[in-house]
């Protein structure tokens, strides 16, 4: 546990280090680029205290890291506004729809991975492996334009893009979710395939209890397990994926934040986001394990 | 038919696929057919250039962790699980950022973070294959640890590293293309795809082919090179986990 624990704490320090150095990987001089050509002298030299550049880089990074971990972000170089109050505001969004993501993502992909394993090699299956292999090849800036077509602008059922209606959310959770759960769909097909062949099964079927028992109190609790790390992982791409959704449904989250602060070269922005995108990753990595910890009870220590 | 994917055509904007533009024009009335054809020759050129300079850079540090084990072992791994922190393509998308546009950053971008996932499989690979006897063998015959990697270790890799690179060939075609599409890649007027669907996306509503035409054939090439992956995995007998 404590070798875990200082691993957490070596990976924490590492991604703080590795965003504070991005600032330093600019071509040349950062101000210059931040600002572009029309900016005055003192303009100039103004942001580069304010950024603390003319320090020696040790020293700026301890000081990075007493405002980070104080909650101070700095602020933004074109609206001056703190970068603290930007990321309240956005987070909020992105995390409502990663969430309705991954709720789309599950309810979609357990129970349609359960019915194509229970008509493994029938032609149920073959459709639902062929749609899912199709769908998990569909990057978010193929599948979210098209979404858009039939759903927003043929049916017109939703809206097309923006955040002020109540069903706003729908297309850009679709995009997110629909990728996960064609993964979800195959990695439950297989895993459950897997564990329906095993003595215990068997065992099950021979007592007596009804197939739907057999499958979801016994087979399906020991084929969840794989399934929750699977979850862990690919909510990285999930949270990476957001940049581009958000992007296209003009959603406005932290993914959004962080194609617009790129556009605008407002650097200290771009930090930011990357930070907290990072951030709640490791967050999720580490709850991951600790349900698959608490879900298996073969695994300890 | 035009096959030239620079030459604008003005009657031609975002027109519908004709004889003389099998799919259709884009919005400076350029071939789609043809910029397709050489924003693929670049998606290939970027794909296989990371692909073969992040597998170089993740063979050599997953091999060391895993022939040397200990301090060095740890070390390297603390490193990749750093890189591993940040998800998916977020790392790159801040690199090219910072690095500012073009195709020599972006291949940066990629090549920067894309290393971390063949150390891991190199170095889990390494450490069983290190105990194995041929190796024990040869180290016992006085064998240096260049040659124990050389002849011993890096043959036996040899398959598993062919069928990640085939994924990832996949994987950095998507990552580029991500990148382009907002903006971060490849400059107009250049063609990459990337680009291209963000132009489509923009012209969604008055001309759907464009989207659906670039979407359509990026998918379809990422279908096409992961089924390839697969079939390489079921030929050279590589499980699925390793």
């Amino acid at each position: 546990m404590i070798k875990r624990l200082s691993g957490l704490v070596v990976v924490i320090f590492g991604v703080l280090l590795l965003t504070f150095l991005l600032i330093h990987v600019v071509p040349g001089d950062p101000v210059e680029v931040m600002l572009g050509d029309s900016a005055t002298q003192a303009d100039r030299s103004q942001l580069r205290i304010e950024l603390g550049l003319e320090r020696p880089l040790a020293q700026q990074f301890a000081i990075y890291l007493t405002k980070i971990t104080h909650g101070d972000f700095g602020q933004s170089i074109h609206t001056k506004t703190p970068i603290a109050n930007l990321i309240k505001t956005h987070y909020p969004a992105t995390l409502k729809l990663a969430t309705l993501a991954l709720l789309i993502a599950l309810t979609i992909g357990i129970p349609l991975g359960i019915y194509a394993a229970l008509k493994a090699d029938q032609w149920q299956d073959l459709v639902v492996t062929l749609v899912s292999v199709r769908l998990s090849a569909m990057p978010a800036f193929w599948l979210g334009p098209i979404l858009m077509l039939v759903f927003a602008v043929y049916f017109g059922w939703f809206p097309v893009s923006g955040m002020e209606s109540n069903t706003s959310i729908i297309l850009p959770a679709l995009t997110l979710g629909l990728g996960l759960s064609a993964i979800l769909t195959r990695m439950t097909r297989t895993s459950l395939l897997e564990v329906l062949n095993d003595d215990y099964i068997r065992t099950a079927r021979a007592k007596g209890l009804s197939e739907s028992t057999v499958i979801l109190r016994h087979a399906l609790r020991a084929a969840l397990l794989p399934i929750i790390t699977i979850v862990g992982l690919q909510m990285g791409s999930l949270l990476a994926g957001t940049v581009i959704t958000e992007t296209i449904f003009s959603w406005d989250g932290i993914g959004r934040l962080l194609v617009e602060s790129i556009e605008k070269r407002d650097y200290p922005v771009t930090q930011a986001c990357v930070l907290v995108v990072a951030f709640s990753y490791v967050l999720v990595n580490q709850v991951t394990d600790l349900v698959y910890r608490l879900a298996d009870p073969r695994v300890k220590g | 038919m035009h096959l030239n994917p620079d030459l604008i055509d003005l009657h031609a904007i975002l027109s519908v696929p004709s004889e003389h533009y099998w799919l259709g024009a884009d919005d400076l009335g350029r071939s789609l057919l043809a910029r397709l054809l050489r924003g693929v020759e670049v998606s290939f050129l970027v794909a296989i250039t990371v692909t073969t300079v992040t597998m170089c850079i993740g063979v050599l540090v997953g091999v060391i962790a895993g022939f040397y084990g200990g301090k060095v072992d740890w070390l390297l791994m603390q490193v990749t699980d750093i890189f591993l922190a940040f998800p998916g393509i977020l790392l790159a998308i801040a690199f090219a950022a910072v690095l500012g546009p073009g195709i020599i950053n972006l291949m940066i971008a990629l090549c920067l973070t894309g290393w971390v996932s063949y150390a891991r499989l190199t170095r889990g690979q390494t450490l069983s294959l290190r105990n194995r006897q041929h190796v024990q063998a040869s180290e016992s015959l006085g064998a240096k640890v260049p040659r124990l990697i050389a002849f011993h270790i890096l043959p036996l890799l040899t398959s598993i590293l062919v069928v990640e690179a085939t994924y990832s060939i996949a994987s950095v075609i998507i990552a580029e293309a991500s990148l382009s599409f907002l903006g971060l890649g490849i400059q107009a007027p250049n063609a990459s795809w990337g680009a291209m669907l963000r132009d489509g996306v923009r012209y969604m509503l008055v001309a759907p082919h464009y989207v659906l035409v670039v979407g359509f054939s990026l998918m379809s090439l990422i279908l096409a090179i992961n089924l390839g992956g697969d079939y390489l995995r079921a030929a050279l007998n590589v499980q699925a986990d390793a």
